[in-house]
Formats: structure tokens, C-alpha cells, sequence
């Protein structure tokens, strides 16, 4: 993974140093709280229902051994033990106090991390694939070109009071785990003849107004990656709309001008950026592609037959390999997803103990490092399969073995109203009582891949429009209710989910999730996954079903 | 109105009188120094720029960001050499981002202390990306 040189070091040391005195001066009174509301925000700090938020940048999702265990520390030494991995492939803190931030921002820059620009209306965290690396699709690592643009980002004179936040996702391979579609830039790495290429897209999100992205850009040469970047930016900073927040985001800017236009206004401010000193040059692409190497894997066979024999039952070993193992480039060896999803805990929450256990298990079978998703899990990418076995009881010991991964219950969910002030509705209990409902795992593998994504609010941090399932908490008359819609997907195949109907109170819901469940498993064919039914029947069936029983 | 900083050091009001964008166009006398708010477009005064002194650009709000962009258009794109000074909601926080997008000079807004300006106009020791004033990063490693 990328590891930081005196520049780079120099550069997070001198942030520590600057947040300090900017906690100080608030504290002194010298700052108005609006003004420190900025300043904390591009280093994370949020100010929440019970207590400040910090959330901490996981550049597209790498973590060290190194940098778990300093977290593990920091959770347990700031915080009430545990930390929460987020959507962005983040991770959250739900209780630090304001005046100790700077010292775990001291902390944390002693493992090469920080909470720059997790917030506020600024290029934020860069993100990618979980897989990079390692994912048999792969057309390029895209890691090397995340963290290209995660420098260039950092500290953007020109781009710290954007519009609106601004997030950027990259991926190289043929499956899109990275969401670009609805990001608004994402970035496709190509091959083109052989030669690397981007295909730009601009204008996606989610939030109030979903958004799949147009491409604006095909064929970028790598070398012109940045400045492409920069003119996209320039455009966008200065002809967004500042007048209303809801209608700030890149999206509504090129839908209002079209893609085509907007494409236009970019390539004209890009004349004058292109080829000037911002243009990549061989030696730097080369310097940060040295960080990202394959690790020294061992020659190993890809037939391991204790692994191979187990899968045909349903043995706990051979379900949690059958989901939660994904294949990998190099023979012998395999990606291995801890679902951070065990009924009764906040998706993604973890606590300081499984952070030291993942840590060590790294270290021990893969190489060191751990990557977090976007899906709020945590993969080892680099596992020989024969070890498979002792890792999965090492595992199954510590609770992080629940052979959920993409299931109905690894549900993506966002804080909700026990923690966040926006919230209509909690979402917490929600995703809980869904995984109390459907418990039976045999059940849930047949059933196969079902993404079921939850926000508290419309404001979509759990990408309830991605969801195969999408669950929107609604205010009505002051009650917490459900909006349920159908048939989103956050992949290569991205769609939009569509709303079902009148929304449900809370403890209908897992009842409408079966019933849906019902309609799939009466219609499918064959192992069709419930997203490829859907496509197949529209939202009628699904309708009927659910509102049938409650019309009375 | 707060203190104004120029050269790196804390200075009396020069008294400048900057022309609003539209009594600039209207005057027709060109070498006159002219302010900017942050939803004007700098390409609106690109044929006059060699005879203009000095350009304003007006911060409506600390929170917004045209302006950044407006001054490094100048800079870059028009190469334009005289004096970009911040005007409006300008605090200390911002400067170094001011800096390095060409800003020159800054009429601080009231209750911003000029000695702490001047201690923090530096900010950081590097930028990764192209500035105004400095070369990325990268050139320097390679
Ligand atoms: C609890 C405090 C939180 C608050 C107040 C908050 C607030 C917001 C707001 C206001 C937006 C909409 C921005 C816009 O559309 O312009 C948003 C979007 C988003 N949030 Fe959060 N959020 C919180 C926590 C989280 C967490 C914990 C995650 C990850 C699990 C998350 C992930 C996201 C994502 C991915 C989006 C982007 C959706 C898009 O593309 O528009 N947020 N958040
Ligand atoms: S979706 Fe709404 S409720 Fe959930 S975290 Fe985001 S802002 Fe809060």
C-alpha cells in the first residue's frame, strides 16, 4: 500500500498542528461557531444528537495492521470501544470529545492517517474497489490512480468551498465495485490497444436526487488525468448553484446545462490546463505505482482438496467459503469478507478487540493489510486457501465469521435517528429486526444475493436507491415511518430503485421483505438472482403482494 | 472595515477606489482598478487587464469559493500581473488558500486579528497540486 515519504508526513504533522489551533481559538472564543462549523467539518468533526462525530479517512478503503491496532488503541483510549466503518469506505467514531480531537489527530498521524477532508463542501475521501489487486476482472489496479488523485486533492487551494461535497470513485475492472455511476466524478480505467485509458463520468449521486451519471469523457490519457480532473472541478466551482443546498451538487449543474454542454464548458477550460506543469508525469506514476506491488505470494496449488471437498455441505465452513470467498488472480490464494453485519450490532460496528483480532489476522494470512468496503465490511484480500480453514475458526471465535456477505441480512445501513439529527426515522432497529426475522441461513443462501440498503432520511448515506431493497425513513405527522421501493443496484448494472407504494410503520417491514421475498422465490428461474426477476416481471407482482393483505 | 495586509506586512487604507464591475465598463477609462463580485466572471475585463492596477474580489460569504477561481483564472490563464486583493468575508483560515490562488493582498473583515494573519499567511510547507505559486509537488520529488 502507499506509503507516505518526509512530503507527505510533513504535510499531515502540519494539519494536526493547524486543527489544534483552530479547536483552540474556538475554544478561546476567537472563532464563531459557524466559522469553526466549516474548519471541523473538513477535518470530519461533526457536531451530533449526543456527541461530536469524527470521521476518519481510509484512502479507497487500505488499512495496515499498524494502522487497526491505532485505532483499536484510540477507540478504546478516546472513545466508548468501538468504531463504526462507514458506506465510503471510512471509519466513524461516535463519541469523541471536541477538545481531544487534535491529540487523536496527533495519534493517528504517527500511522500515516487522517480525517482530512472527510467533510465539508471539499473533494472528499477517494474511493475504489475492495478487490483492487486481486480481482480476476481487473483491467488495471486502480489504486495507483487513487491515490494520484487523493494527493492532488488534498488541501485544493482553489476547491475547499465548493458548491457542495464532492466525492470521486475509481475502478479498473470489468465489475464495478466501486459505485462510480452514482458518484459525482467516477472514473473507469481502461485498456485501449493495450494502453491505459479513462472513461470519465460527472453528474452522479444520490441524496434527494438520484442520479445515474453521464460519461463526459472517453479515451483520457492517464498523463492528463489531473488537469482533466481540475477543469471538471473549476467548471463546477464556479457555475453550481449556491442558493439552495438541495440543488448544489454537480448533478443538478449538468443535468440543468446537459451533459454535452457541460462536457463543452470542461473541455474549454481544460485547453488551458492540459498539457501545462499539473500534467503527470512517467516518473511520478512510476514512483506511486512502486507502492502498490503484488506482495510476495507463495507458488501454491489452486486445488486445496480440503477446502474443495467441504463446499458441497452445508457444514458452517462450506457456507461462509461459498459467500464470503471470492476468487482471486493468483492461484492458491483468495479474498476473504468479514461481514460486519451480526444480528443485534450496528451494521459496520466494530469494536476495539475485533479491530486488534482483524489486525493480527492480517498479519498472520494476508500480508498485513485489510481493506474496507463500501458494503461496510472488512476483506483480507490476500489469503492462501489452504489456511483457510484455521482462519475461519480464528474467525468464527471472534464473531467475525458470519457467512452473510451479500445475503438479505448484510444489510447496508446508515446511523439513523439513534445517532444522527437529520434522521426521520432510526434505521439501526430496522436492519436488526429484518435480521431477526430471517435467520435461517440455509433459507437466506438459497435465496442468494439480495442487497437491502437503509437511510434514516432522503438524504441517502445508506443508498436506499442502490438497494435492491431501498428502506427511506419518513416523517409523517410526526411518526416514524418506512418508504419502501424496488430494483436499485449500485454496480455495473446500476439502476434506480422505484418506490413500491404508501410507506409502512416499523414493525410491518420485515412482514413486506418476506412478502417481496415470497413473490421472488414463486417467480424466479432457475438461481436468477431477485434484482434479475424484478427486471423480468416490473414492480406490479411485487406491488400487489405487499399492498394486497393491507388493503382492507 | 478591518486591516489590510499587502506585501506580507500590515498596512495603513491605501484608499484605493475600486470601480464596480459595471461603472468600469460604463467609465471607459481602462486603467482604473476595478472590484469583482463572486458570480462575475473575470472573462468580462480579459481585454483590459493590461491596464488594469489592481483587480478586488469580493468574498460574499467565507463559504463561498468563486472567488478562489476567479483569481487563479487571472493568474494562470491571463497571466495577469497586477494586484488581486481579497475584499468581503475574508478570515484567517482562508488565506493560505487565497495565497496560493494569486490573492496579493486582503482586506481582512472586522475582528480578524492582522498579526495572527500574517503568521498564518504562509500555510503549508508544500501543495501536492499546481498553484499559483508553486509547482506541484510531484516535480519536486522526481
Ligand atoms: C450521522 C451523521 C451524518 C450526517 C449528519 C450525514 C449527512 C449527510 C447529508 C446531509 C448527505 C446529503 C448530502 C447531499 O446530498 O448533498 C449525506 C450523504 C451521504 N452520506 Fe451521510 N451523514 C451522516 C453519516 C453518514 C455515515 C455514517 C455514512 C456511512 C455509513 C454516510 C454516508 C453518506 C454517503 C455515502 C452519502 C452520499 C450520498 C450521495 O451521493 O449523495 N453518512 N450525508
Ligand atoms: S441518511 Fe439521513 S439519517 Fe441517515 S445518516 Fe444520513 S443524514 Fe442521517
Amino acid at each position: 500500500m502507499y506509503l507516505y515519504d518526509e512530503y507527505d508526513q510533513k504535510l499531515v504533522d502540519e494539519r494536526v498542528d493547524q486543527y489544534r489551533d483552530q479547536t483552540n481559538r474556538f475554544l478561546a472564543g476567537e472563532l464563531s461557531a459557524d466559522e469553526f462549523q466549516h474548519l471541523r467539518l473538513r477535518n470530519g468533526l461533526y457536531i451530533q444528537r449526543l456527541a461530536p462525530m469524527l470521521r476518519i479517512a481510509v484512502p479507497y478503503g487500505m488499512l495496515s495492521s499498524k494502522q487497526l491496532r491505532k485505532l483499536a488503541h484510540i477507540t478504546r483510549h478516546y472513545d466508548r470501544g468501538y468504531a463504526h466503518f462507514t458506506t465510503r469506505q471510512n471509519v466513524q467514531l461516535n463519541w469523541p470529545k471536541l477538545e481531544e480531537v487534535p491529540d487523536i489527530l496527533a495519534e493517528l498521524a504517527t500511522v500515516e492517517m487522517h480525517a482530512i477532508q472527510t467533510s465539508g463542501n471539499c473533494i472528499r475521501n477517494v474511493t475504489s474497489d475492495q478487490y483492487a489487486g486481486v480481482a480476476p476482472d481487473e483491467i488495471e489496479d486502480s489504486r495507483p490512480w487513487a491515490e494520484l488523485i487523493r494527493q492532488w486533492s488534498t488541501f485544493h487551494p482553489e476547491f475547499n468551498w465548493l458548491p457542495r461535497k464532492f466525492k470521486i470513485a475509481v475502478t479498473g475492472a470489468e465489475g464495478d465495485r466501486a459505485a462510480v455511476q452514482v458518484h459525482d466524478i467516477g472514473v473507469r480505467i481502461l485498456k485501449v490497444d493495450g494502453q491505459t485509458r479513462f472513461e470519465v463520468l460527472a453528474g452522479g449521486g444520490l441524496g434527494r436526487t438520484p442520479v445515474i451519471a453521464p460519461v463526459i469523457k472517453q479515451n483520457l490519457e492517464p498523463e492528463h488525468l489531473l488537469t482533466y480532473l481540475e477543469a471538471i472541478l473549476r467548471v463546477y466551482n464556479r457555475y453550481g448553484r449556491r442558493d439552495n443546498k438541495y440543488k448544489a451538487r454537480i448533478k443538478i449543474l449538468v443535468r440543468a446545462m446537459t451533459p454535452e454542454v457541460f462536457a463543452e464548458k470542461v473541455e474549454a477550460e481544460w485547453v488551458h490546463l492540459k498539457d501545462g506543469p499539473a500534467t503527470l508525469t512517467q516518473a511520478e506514476i512510476d514512483r506511486v505505482k512502486k507502492h502498490f506491488t503484488t506482495p510476495p505470494y507463495e507458488d501454491l496449488e489452486d486445488h486445496v482438496p480440503a477446502v474443495d471437498d467441504l463446499l458441497a455441505d452445508n457444514s458452517g465452513f462450506g457456507n461462509w467459503v461459498k459467500q464470503n470467498v471470492k476468487a482471486h488472480r493468483q492461484p492458491g490464494y483468495v479474498s476473504v469478507n468479514l461481514a460486519m453485519k451480526q444480528t443485534g450490532i450496528a451494521p459496520g460496528d466494530v469494536t476495539d478487540e475485533q479491530l486488534e483480532i482483524i489486525a493480527d489476522l492480517a498479519e498472520e494470512y494476508s500480508f498485513g493489510e485489510v481493506r474496507v468496503t463500501h458494503e461496510q465490511n472488512v476483506t483480507l484480500a490476500d489469503v492462501p486457501k489452504k489456511s483457510l480453514h484455521d482462519l475461519w475458526s480464528k474467525l468464527v471465535d471472534a464473531e467475525l465469521a458470519s457467512p452473510n456477505l451479500g445475503l438479505l441480512t448484510d444489510i447496508i445501513c446508515c446511523p439513523g435517528g439513534d445517532y444522527c439529527s437529520l434522521a426521520n426515522a432510526k434505521s439501526i432497529p430496522v436492519a436488526e429486526a429484518i435480521q431477526r426475522k430471517f435467520d435461517d441461513l440455509d433459507y437466506l443462501h438459497d435465496l442468494g444475493d439480495l442487497d437491502i440498503n437503509i437511510s434514516g432520511c432522503m438524504n441517502a448515506c445508506g443508498h436506499h436507491h442502490v438497494g435492491n431493497i431501498g428502506i427511506l425513513g419518513v416523517d409523517k405527522k410526526g411518526e416514524e415511518f418506512y418508504q419502501v421501493s424496488i430494483g436499485g443496484s449500485g454496480y455495473e448494472d446500476a439502476s434506480l430503485a422505484k418506490i413500491l407504494g404508501p410507506s409502512f410503520a416499523q414493525d410491518e417491514i420485515p412482514t413486506v421483505i418476506q412478502k417481496l421475498v415470497d413473490v421472488h422465490l414463486a417467480h424466479r428461474q432457475g438461481e436468477e438472482r431477485f434484482i434479475d426477476t424484478y427486471r423480468r416481471l416490473g414492480i406490479d407482482p411485487y406491488k400487489e403482494a405487499v399492498y394486497a393483505t393491507w388493503e382492507v | 472595515m478591518g486591516s489590510l495586509i499587502k506585501n506580507k506586512t500590515v498596512q495603513a487604507d491605501d484608499n484605493l477606489a475600486f470601480l464596480s464591475l459595471e461603472e468600469y465598463l460604463d467609465s471607459g477609462e481602462r486603467a482604473q482598478a476595478v472590484w469583482l463580485d463572486a458570480d462575475e466572471e473575470v472573462e468580462g475585463i480579459a481585454d483590459f487587464l493590461e491596464e488594469i492596477p489592481a483587480i478586488a474580489l469580493n468574498f460574499p460569504a467565507f463559504s463561498d469559493g468563486r472567488a478562489y477561481s476567479n483569481a487563479a483564472i487571472l493568474r494562470r490563464h491571463y497571466k495577469f500581473s497586477g494586484e488581486i486583493r481579497a475584499i468581503g468575508d475574508v478570515r484567517l483560515d482562508q488565506l493560505e488558500q487565497m495565497v496560493r490562488c494569486g490573492f496579493d493582498a486582503f482586506e481582512l473583515a472586522e475582528g480578524q486579528n492582522p498579526e495572527k494573519a500574517l503568521a498564518m499567511i504562509e500555510g503549508f510547507s508544500f501543495s501536492y497540486q499546481q498553484t499559483v505559486d508553486r509547482e506541484p509537488l510531484f516535480r519536486k520529488r522526481a
